[in-house]
């Protein structure tokens, strides 16, 4: 059992192309957000100092080296404008994420319980909307959740609600909007792992007195956990530095670290300050990904 | 003649069957799975369902299990219809066809699954898991999780967790099918040892006839969902009750013709294949005229042109002369094809009793095939 598969040399290279596209595009430029995270802000071309001139010597690096300070790291624990957007931003990601798994389970379930005819059908209309640019919809929202909008119309209509309903710049709008993009990121993990469960399972847990309701919480919930975390993951990170959508949909009385983010770089043009904020959140997603990374190691132990 | 063979310990025939299954059908679209069947099963009974796939023999186990309900006809189970009683509320449990273990419970859970839904005692499970635990030599596994277990162990761990609630009958859905030759071998036997020991009911179905013959007290042979024959492992391969019976169960040679004359018991049947056999006149009465004669190959014996054996001097005997054209040498049997002077093939196996080579034939010897009327089964066509 201890001898590994060889490979041969171009197997061995193309192994590494992964790890250079990653160096490529990852690793680089965050070495270059990093290091702006360091330098302080200017006005120049670019807005920050110092700046590495590779043709000045090592003695100009140096000093460039020696400039770098952690400022903006303290800025950021100082300012509450900050931390309050990185709280804001996991909250909305966490309710959002919940929302998504309470909607988008049983969808999935009911997916997955579809003869196999069907089955193709209900996924093409889980991804259908991508076919429309993500931003056009959005401003399908704004049209339907405004003041005289289709929603009010249909509201009043039905003699639900006497007055129109403000919904634009709330959070319930911002929610709907959130839930409603991210849907088929939660959809579609949850129906692959319900989707190649054994049915026999369920049968057997009703030959051995479990009624369905029982079978269904004492074996398809527990067994669909690897779906669970992978849609989890897959919404939560993406919604905490979501900018568009609490851009557009949300109230501007308080932002999300996307949006703080965007203020610092395009109206401030503070970057150094900005990239800072960068490199917090990276760091701050960094735990749930370990997470995510653990919970595959666990689910490949076991397929063994 | 069937009630000259003997049967394997089975159950005393005077009791009221345990499970009554009558004239049932489920159909699936047009399709009928199990057509107008009706079986009893008494207590204590080890019972096969043996047949092609897609006969009709997983539906009705499925019904007795309640994963799929009747569309016609009852199932009574002591007398009480259970037909429509849901899986969960019946005192029937199935071992499945590939286990079916949960994979996020350890072997243990998986056995205590289903005595914690019938709400025992905590006590009272440990004691019970234990019990099972030894007698299916688990020790040792408890803490496994099912994709830790060898095949076998796996095989064992669904045994144990499908007889924790002591079922009054339990239903084994092709149970050996993934184990390998010698294991399954092993395996039929310890299910029969626990069969017996615990009295239980068995209903095993099986596509593999060695195992259903090896394993029950009772087969039942189902074609196209409907039973054609229920009978011991003897009676099935001695006195089948239909040519498709004799040609599905065990090899046989078959030869057409019609009965020629009727003296003393005995009835002579010309064949066109192979002449005129002689045979032993059936209980059930021939009425038909066209009729085929079934040979089980271990009854031909081989022997050298011309000579012939006392024992079949004895009684008056069928002789058919021919040339060998196939041998394959099994270990320990042999079986010839001989192509008899007719053009018709007849296949003989002989048990190879002596170590040296003093009985066996080559090909292309000439031989004479010779066999008592007794060991010819007739049948109507």
């Amino acid at each position: 059992m201890s001898d590994r598969p060889t490979f041969t040399r171009p197997a061995r290279i193309a192994a590494l192309a992964p790890y250079l596209w990653m160096a490529l595009f990852f690793l680089v430029p965050f070495g270059f957000v990093l290091k702006i995270s360091l330098s302080q802000t200017a006005i120049a071309q670019p807005p920050y100092l110092p700046v590495f001139d590779l043709t000045q010597g090592l003695a100009a690096i140096e000093a460039a080296l020696a400039a770098l300070s952690l400022d903006n790291f303290r800025l950021l624990i100082s300012d509450n404008l900050y931390v309050l957007s990185y709280l804001r931003s996991l909250v909305v990601a966490a309710v959002s994420t919940s929302i998504l798994l309470v909607v988008g389970y049983p969808i999935a379930y009911g997916m997955a319980r579809l003869p196999q005819r069907w089955r193709g059908i209900a996924m093409m209309l889980v991804i259908v909307p991508f076919w429309t640019s993500f931003l056009i919809r959005i401003y399908a929202w704004i049209n339907i959740l405004q003041h005289d909008g289709p929603l009010n119309k249909v509201l009043l209509a039905l003699h639900l609600v006497s007055t129109p309903v403000v919904w634009l710049s709330t959070d319930s709008a911002m929610y709907l909007g959130i839930v409603y993009s991210y849907l088929p990121f939660m959809i579609l993990p949850l129906y692959a792992t319900l989707a190649k469960m054994d049915p026999a399972l369920l049968e057997a847990a009703s030959d051995l007195g479990a009624s369905p309701r029982r079978a269904f919480w004492l074996v398809t919930f527990p067994l669909s956990r690897p779906g669970i975390g992978a849609g989890a993951l897959l919404c939560f990170i993406p919604i905490v530095g979501e900018f568009v959508i609490p851009d557009l949909l949300a109230g501007s009385n308080s932002m999300m670290i996307g949006q703080t983010l965007w203020l610092e770089f395009f109206t401030n043009k503070d970057w150094p300050v900005a990239s800072a904020a960068a490199v917090v959140l990276l760091l701050l997603l960094l735990a749930p990904l370990s997470f995510y990374d653990r919970l595959q190691r666990r689910q490949l132990e076991s397929a063994r | 003649m069937a009630e000259e063979l003997s049967k394997p310990e089975p159950p005393s025939a005077t009791d009221v069957p345990l499970l009554r299954i009558d004239a049932v059908v489920k159909k699936f679209g047009v399709f009928r799975a199990v057509d107008r069947l009706s079986l009893d099963i008494r207590a204590g009974e080890f019972f096969a369902l043996l047949g092609p796939s897609g006969c009709g023999k997983t539906t009705l186990l499925r019904m007795l299990a309640g994963f799929e309900t009747p569309d016609e006809g009852r199932i009574l189970l002591n007398g009480k219809d259970i037909a429509q009683v849901l899986p969960h509320r019946r005192p029937v449990n199935m071992m499945f066809q590939n286990y079916a273990l949960f994979p996020h419970l350890t072997v243990r859970d998986n056995i205590a699954f289903g005595l914690k839904r019938a709400g025992m005692r905590q006590s009272e499970i440990a004691k019970r898991v234990a019990g099972l635990v030894a007698l299916l030599k688990l020790q040792g596994l408890e803490k496994r999780w099912p994709d830790q277990l060898s095949g076998g162990q796996k095989q064992r761990a669904a045994l144990a967790r499908s007889l924790a609630r002591q079922p009054q009958v339990l239903l084994l859905d092709e149970p050996l099918a993934a184990l390998d030759k010698k294991l399954r071998e092993s395996t039929q036997l310890e299910l029969m040892e626990l069969q017996r020991r615990l009295g239980m009911t068995f209903i095993i179905v099986t596509h593999d006839q060695e195992e259903a013959m090896t394993v029950a007290h009772r087969i039942g042979v189902m074609d196209a969902g409907r039973l054609e024959q229920v009978a011991t492992p003897r009676e099935l391969y001695e006195a089948p009750n239909s040519r498709w019976i004799a040609e599905f169960v065990g090899d046989v040679n078959m030869f057409e013709g019609q009965v020629s004359s009727r003296e003393a018991g005995r009835l002579t049947i010309s064949t066109r294949d192979a002449g005129a056999i002689i045979v032993a006149e059936p209980r059930q009465p021939i009425t038909k005229t066209a009729v085929c004669v079934a040979i089980r190959p271990e009854k031909v014996k081989l022997s050298r042109r011309g000579l012939v054996p006392d024992a079949a001097n004895a009684q008056a005997i069928n002789r058919l002369e021919g040339v060998v054209t196939d041998v394959g040498y099994l270990g320990g049997l042999t079986t010839y094809k001989v192509k008899l002077d007719t053009g018709a093939v007849l296949r003989s196996s002989m048990a190879n009793t002596a170590r040296l080579d003093i009985d066996s034939y080559n090909a292309s010897q000439r031989v004479m095939a010779w066999f008592t009327p007794d060991d010819c089964v007739v049948l109507e066509q």
